[in-house]
């Protein structure tokens, strides 16, 4: 038990000066994320059900490879940041917490790393 | 984690039964939240049968009934009956709002009447308001300056800024719509909550303040301004009609407006 008046408890540590950031970022790959998820969604139909041949063509247009790149990286960033908020929203141990944050973010950038990595291989075939 | 079951000593249970006086012609049941720190037992929701025709119009009136003519152990705060003090906020038939502005007749079926959500109880419907009170202290809620005022006269302040806080000053600090915030709920120890939130934004709106940087510093944390997450449970359940997930929409401009 220990005895900390009110105020005391309220401010804590003080601010950690940070947040904005993040909120900024949350909102930009939002924004991206809009019109590339339905520019990648189109062009799945379009060559769904296409040959590995004609998928290498497709994904080496540098133009398609560089849009689905994006769209890669906006949405691991994206995911990643939604996912950092409801693990602080909802984890309270601090130990538990910040460990989740560190997987959730290691996470994201080797799935982020490893698509990006496959459409390269796709797109230049090496 | 986040709890959402009630811990067992939390569990409501079912409580007595006064029944109306007997000729009573408009009878409503009023079930009202029951637990004192006197014993051990476990909460319960105490049933008052009221005749409307005997009874004023709102819920508080009702409740003073209760206390006045049938228990007198019904503990609850009130003192101007006119929603401009803030002390009967409840949760009334599902949603926070005052006592004394809330009509009886709003309500079809029982009415429910419980403390405000997710604060410690002292008894009954009195919740302890201590953290959300400490959290408005910590937002330093006074006009900060570094200029001294005109010897002669007030500092002075233009209509078009003083329009602009409109919506803010006439909030009386019930605390209806932090307690309505599941943001609050899960994160009340860190997270500010809209009505201190809304207060901090009244001192960044005020054309008169020279201390909006060091508020906005003290503010920006990914705890007590960033768990906001825009679910307006607060605007929806202001019994005063007032904005706060705009104010807290507010604030985050603002700290995108000092990036650059």
């Amino acid at each position: 038990m220990t005895m900390i008046n009110p105020l005391a408890r309220v401010r804590g540590l003080g601010s950690a000066k940070e947040g904005t950031h993040h909120w900024i970022a949350q909102r930009m790959t939002a924004v991206a994320l809009i019109p590339l998820m339905i520019w990648f969604v189109f062009s799945l139909t379009c060559i769904l059900g296409s040959d590995l041949a004609a998928v290498k063509a497709w994904i080496g247009s540098p133009f398609n490879a560089v849009l689905t790149i994006l769209m890669l990286v906006a949405g691991f960033h994206h995911a990643q940041l939604g996912l950092q908020v409801v693990i602080e929203d909802y984890v309270h141990g601090h130990g538990c917490k910040i460990a989740l944050l560190w997987f959730v973010k290691g996470a994201a950038i080797f799935f982020a790393v490893a698509a990006v990595f496959s459409v390269v291989k796709l797109a230049i075939g090496v | 984690m986040a709890e959402f079951t009630l811990p067992k000593n939390s569990k409501v249970g079912v409580g007595k039964t006064v029944k109306a006086p007997a000729g009573a012609a408009k009878v409503k049941n009023f079930k009202v939240y029951r637990w004192s720190p006197d014993d051990d037992k476990n909460p319960t929701l105490d049933t008052f049968e009221i005749d409307l025709n005997d009874c004023g119009p709102m819920v508080l009136d009702a409740l003073i009934k209760i206390k006045n003519e049938i228990d007198a152990t019904v503990t609850f705060r009130r003192s101007c009956r006119e929603g401009i003090c803030g002390s009967c906020a409840m949760n009334i038939d599902g949603t926070n709002t005052l006592a004394c502005l809330k009509p009886i007749e709003d309500v079809k079926g029982d009415v429910k009447v419980y403390p405000l959500p997710h604060m410690p109880v002292v008894k009954d419907l009195v919740p302890d308001l201590s953290q959300a009170y400490a959290q408005l202290a910590s937002i330093e809620p006074w006009l900060k300056t570094v200029t001294q005022p005109p010897p002669d006269s007030e500092r002075l302040q233009s209509p078009d800024d003083r329009a602009k806080l409109d919506g803010l000053w006439e909030c009386i600090l019930c605390f209806c719509c932090t307690t309505s915030c599941p943001s609050y709920w899960w994160n009340g120890d860190r997270y500010l909550g809209p009505a201190v939130l809304l207060q901090a934004y009244r001192w960044l709106a005020d054309s008169r303040d020279e201390g909006k940087g060091e508020r906005l510093d003290a503010l920006e944390d990914p705890f007590r301004l960033y768990r906001c997450h825009t679910i307006m449970n607060c605007t929806k359940t202001c019994p005063k009609g007032l904005n706060p997930a705009k104010a807290i929409a507010e604030i985050k401009k603002m700290m995108v407006e000092r990036q650059g």
